[in-house]
């Protein structure tokens, strides 16, 4: 059972997706597990062929717990049965790395990237290493990532249990959900030593180039002020590592690629944050149709694994409800929460002028252990800096 | 489409982003944003809905003529296509 989710202690295998004898590769969805959040699709990090499913269905079993055994290779070759990861992954394990060109070719051509090799730096997935794959061309399989640690090291500390309760009934998942959010957050508070800042964004030139810009557009290609916000704070992590990682085993990590998560509120109360992945080197049509397809997803209660696992930083908008700003309490173990609030007219000074502009405050809530007020005031500056030049994000 | 058709293709849109609001207890003439609780992403899978299954072009200007039920309607019953090749 994966850890999906920092404030996750149990998980109830809803549905096999897989049968012994099924060949399965790197990224397939093999299982739906519920936890106290929502429904989770639980992809597989190698491939290989399953050869037994340990926990059957309906079956609530502890983070940790093998769920399935894996043979290596193919249905031909010998097999050496071994645990399907189990123990919490390494959030950045099975990242895929690869350029947006790339993924862009890899959506229009119907290429599956975690089939690609990578021959790009650190062995992310080019363009040409997709066209190659979609060619026909002879494409090795991407090696499977070493075993995931084990649950002793590198992995966070599970927060204190919830109440065992019986997933199904709406209140019962309710009152779950807002146990395993108060766990969580209570931790951050109990052991996260924040700091915040804030700053106010003129959003005029963002405005202006984003109406212009869906002019052009099509309804379903057209882009909210959100895909804007969150590239800016994704660039702008991927400037400042010391906000963008984990805090494992009293010291700080940094992420390897920007997995940004996002603050979804969900209908009938709590939230979930997911991962936009990559969301540094996507373009903001990939962030506004990934947004589009999280919140869709997550209010239907159908997230992946990987999603739910991966974020690096996150970011809460809740300009929505017309709040002028918000101080984030940080997700443990990640070091920094990111905050917007509504774009509001306000009047604003400039050359010695007073006009009316659209404002919006930002906000960092940041863990002190990881970086310094420094750091942090650097990000939220780098933040407006790409908003004032919205044409390049 | 008749004004009745345009309602059902209305509420079916809202009804698939909240899939909890009875469909009845909709007031046609308050905001559905603030109504229904729904955010920006929301209202905008509503319109796309609604653009897919009436053809109807929606600028992003008009967005807030369809801010209550009925004038939702409404602008969809003056902008919709009258027949092929006759929509100016």
């Amino acid at each position: 059972m994966p850890s999906l989710g920092a404030d996750m202690t149990s998980g109830t295998l809803l549905e096999w997706r897989v049968k012994p004898g099924d060949a399965v590769k790197r990224g397939d969805i093999v299982a739906v597990v519920d936890t106290s959040k929502a429904e989770i699709e639980v992809e597989i990090f190698e491939d290989g062929v399953i050869d037994e499913l340990l926990v059957p269905e309906g079956t609530r079993v502890p983070v940790g717990t093998a769920l399935a055994t894996v043979r290596a290779g193919t249905e031909d070759e010998v097999p050496s049965a071994r645990p399907v990861p189990a123990a919490p992954q390494p959030p950045e394990a099975h990242r895929l790395r690869a350029s947006p060109i790339a993924r862009r070719v890899a959506q229009q051509l119907g290429v599956d990237l975690a089939a690609v090799t990578g021959s790009g730096a650190a062995g992310a997935i080019t363009k040409a290493d997709v066209e190659h794959a979609a060619a026909g061309a002879v494409t090795p399989v991407a090696p499977a990532p070493a075993a995931p640690a084990p649950a002793a090291s590198g992995a966070p500390a599970p927060p204190p249990a919830p109440p065992a309760t019986p997933a199904g009934e709406p209140g019962d998942r309710a009152l779950a959900m807002r146990q395993a959010i108060g766990a969580l957050m209570a931790r951050s508070k109990r052991e996260i030593p924040h700091y915040y800042l804030q700053t106010q964004i003129d959003m005029s030139r963002a405005l202006a180039w984003l109406a212009e810009e869906n002019l052009n557009r099509p309804i379903a290609e057209r882009l909210l002020p959100s895909a804007l916000l969150l590239s800016a704070a994704a660039r702008a992590a991927a400037a400042t590592p010391a906000l963008n990682g984990f805090w494992v085993d009293e010291a700080f990590r940094p992420a390897e690629g920007v997995h940004l998560g996002v603050a979804i509120s969900l209908r009938g109360g709590g939230l979930v944050a997911p991962a936009l992945h990559d969301a540094d080197r996507s373009s903001l049509d990939e962030l506004m149709s990934g947004l589009r397809d999280l919140v869709t997803r997550a209010r239907a209660g159908r997230l992946r694994g990987s999603e739910m696992s991966d974020p690096t930083i996150t970011v809460t908008n809740l300009g929505e409800q017309g709040v002028e700003l918000v101080h984030g309490v940080i997700y443990p173990p990640q070091v920094a929460l990111v905050g917007f609030g509504a774009v509001l007219e306000r009047p604003w000074a400039l050359e010695g002028m007073i006009g009316a502009r659209p404002i919006v405050t930002a906000t960092l809530a940041a863990d002190h252990r990881a970086s310094d007020g420094h750091a942090g005031s650097r990000f939220l500056t780098l933040i407006d800096r790409q908003l004032q030049k919205p044409e390049e994000l | 489409m008749n004004e009745q058709e345009l309602h059902d293709v209305v509420i079916r849109a809202l009804t698939e982003v909240a899939p909890d609001v009875d469909p009845a207890a909709i007031d046609p003439q308050t905001d559905l944003t603030d109504q229904l609780d729904i955010d920006s992403i929301d209202f905008l899978n509503v319109l796309v809905n609604v653009h897919e299954q009436t053809g109807v072009e929606i600028p992003e200007r008009d967005y807030p003529k369809l801010a209550t039920l009925d004038d939702a309607v409404a602008y969809l019953l003056a902008a919709q296509p009258r027949g092929a090749g006759t929509d100016a």
